[in-house]
């Protein structure tokens, strides 16, 4: 053991619901397990908070296990590089260094669904969950006019967190149509918890069947055009918040070799991966809100501390959760008419800068890539990638390290001899 | 407390992210991007990249990264 090389029994990527599940599950067995996340404060999306934003009830007995040996919490750390089976590269404001695990349960969350319109690089366009995030971090919304636009109940929340932060919310609008959000609603009843967002679905101002189709302003936002019943009516606001719901991040489970179903993290029994003692849960698994997360978060965690029957236990509620993702992927279904808002001239690639009109010509992502750049900036294809999937259809490509900016110290860490017998 | 931006001091609650700070300093770009537009946080969830900016010396995420007293940030590109 020396500065470049740590080690840890179980290894738990992600500090939103699942992940917390997971670990506080290792806790119990008294497993010394390693929490690392991103983010400087632990929640990941959905139970982010900051300054005047507390965290919600249910998320206070699972962060406060982060602080109990021997478990270890490693905020603001990132993945870099995954060189050999039971090895990550990591990096935190100050060093690289390796970290080794027996096992590794996977709680990489979800992002949004981004997809480019005309105006959507202005500054003042953020995602529908950014938002919310950004809100959270501290950022002032008093006395602003803010749209909230795409699909999903995330809409509902951060036009919430809007308003909480003194904003003025100017519309909300729903590409669903209404037949579809209906039935949605008629049938949460059937989820504890979620009778709530019925009442939310059915406020004033809240508008199915619509969406903003172009953002205005020279060097800032000004106002958006909105199209709702084939009708289409300019709206002056300071903020758009705007995403088509989620996707799951899975290019750390890819990079490891574990096989993805649909776009997701593909798991069988147990939270189990293709991949020999990794497991995953949450999000990345599938899209299905923090009550799922959370199931799978902790069945990952008995199955990883050798508690098969306690994880059986817990099959009925895992279905019942289950239930609660597919109706919502149904009734959030993205219409056709989204993926043509973009113009030949909008851009795809907001990292190199790349238009549509540049990459639509290709056969493919990796051809594109190729020959435009897009997809090779710092965020590596995280948003353009998944936003060209949407729009021409295109599989994504195999993750390469580095998998996120890194210092070229971090990469030097190979140098040490941490790799292979330490 | 103070945290400067771009040399100019700027005063900002606690706790917040420097995504959130850029606000208090008039004008929510964190960067121009390479045929010089003006971009600002995006994601706010450290995925897109658009809100990295030198702190400190070192190229991060403004969404990812809370104030620290004297903090030296950086508009980039």
């Amino acid at each position: 053991m020396n500065d470049w090389v740590d080690h840890c029994d179980l290894l738990i990527v992600g500090a939103g619901p699942a992940g917390l599940s997971a670990a506080q599950a290792a806790a119990e067995a008294g497993v010394a397990a390693v929490v690392l996340d991103d983010n400087p404060r632990p929640g990941g999306q959905v139970w982010r908070h900051g300054p005047g934003f507390a965290p919600p009830r249910p998320a206070r007995p699972l962060l406060s296990t982060l602080a109990r040996p021997p478990l270890r919490y490693l905020p603001g750390t990132r993945i870099v590089d995954a060189p050999e089976p039971g090895v990550l590269l990591v990096e935190d404001e100050q060093r690289g260094w390796l970290l080794r695990y027996r096992q590794l349960i996977l709680c990489c969350g979800a992002r949004e669904l981004l997809l480019p319109f005309p105006g959507w690089t202005l500054p003042g366009v953020t995602g529908v969950g950014a938002l919310q995030a950004l809100v959270k971090g501290g950022m002032p919304l008093r006395g602003e006019r803010v749209v909230v636009a795409g699909s999903g109940p995330l809409l509902l929340a951060s036009a919430a967190t809007a308003r909480q932060a003194g904003a003025t919310v100017v519309g909300m609008f729903e590409q669903a149509p209404l037949s579809q959000v209906r039935r949605f609603a008629l049938n949460l009843w059937r989820w504890p918890g979620k009778a709530a967002q019925a009442a939310a679905l059915a406020r004033r101002g809240y508008r199915p069947g619509a969406w903003v189709v172009e953002a205005l302003g020279t060097d800032a936002l000004q106002a958006v055009r909105v199209q709702t019943n084939g009708r289409v009516r300019t709206l002056v606001c300071d903020r758009l918040a705007c995403a088509f719901g989620l996707v799951a991040n899975t290019e750390l489970a890819s990079m490891l070799g574990c096989q993805l179903s649909a776009g997701t993290v593909a798991v069988g029994a147990g939270q189990r991966t293709s991949v020999e003692g990794v497991y995953a849960a949450g999000e990345c698994t599938g899209v299905g809100g923090n009550e799922l997360a959370r199931v799978e978060g902790r069945i990952a965690g008995l199955t990883a501390t050798g508690r098969h029957a306690e994880a059986a236990a817990l099959a009925g509620r895992h279905r019942r959760w289950q239930a609660f993702a597919r109706q919502l992927q149904a009734s959030f279904e993205l219409n056709p008419a989204i993926a043509q808002l973009a113009r030949p001239d909008t851009l795809l690639c907001r990292c190199e800068d790349v238009s549509v009109a540049e990459v639509a010509g290709h056969t493919g992502w990796a051809q594109a890539k190729l020959h435009t750049r897009c997809g090779m900036g710092a965020c590596q294809g995280r948003v353009c990638g998944t936003a060209a999937r949407a729009l021409f259809g295109w599989g994504p490509g195999n993750p390469r390290a580095p998998l996120v900016p890194a210092r070229v110290a971090t990469l030097g860490v190979y140098g040490t001899g941490g790799t292979g017998d330490d | 407390m103070i945290i400067y931006l771009d040399q100019h001091a700027v005063e900002v609650p606690g706790g917040i992210t420097v995504a959130a700070a850029l606000a208090y300093a008039g004008s929510s770009a964190s960067r121009r991007s390479c045929t010089g537009q003006h971009r600002a946080p995006f994601c706010g969830m450290g995925v897109c990249q658009e809100c990295r900016m030198q702190i400190d010396g070192q190229r991060r995420l403004a969404c990812q990264t809370l104030c620290r007293p004297g903090m030296q940030v950086e508009r980039s590109g």
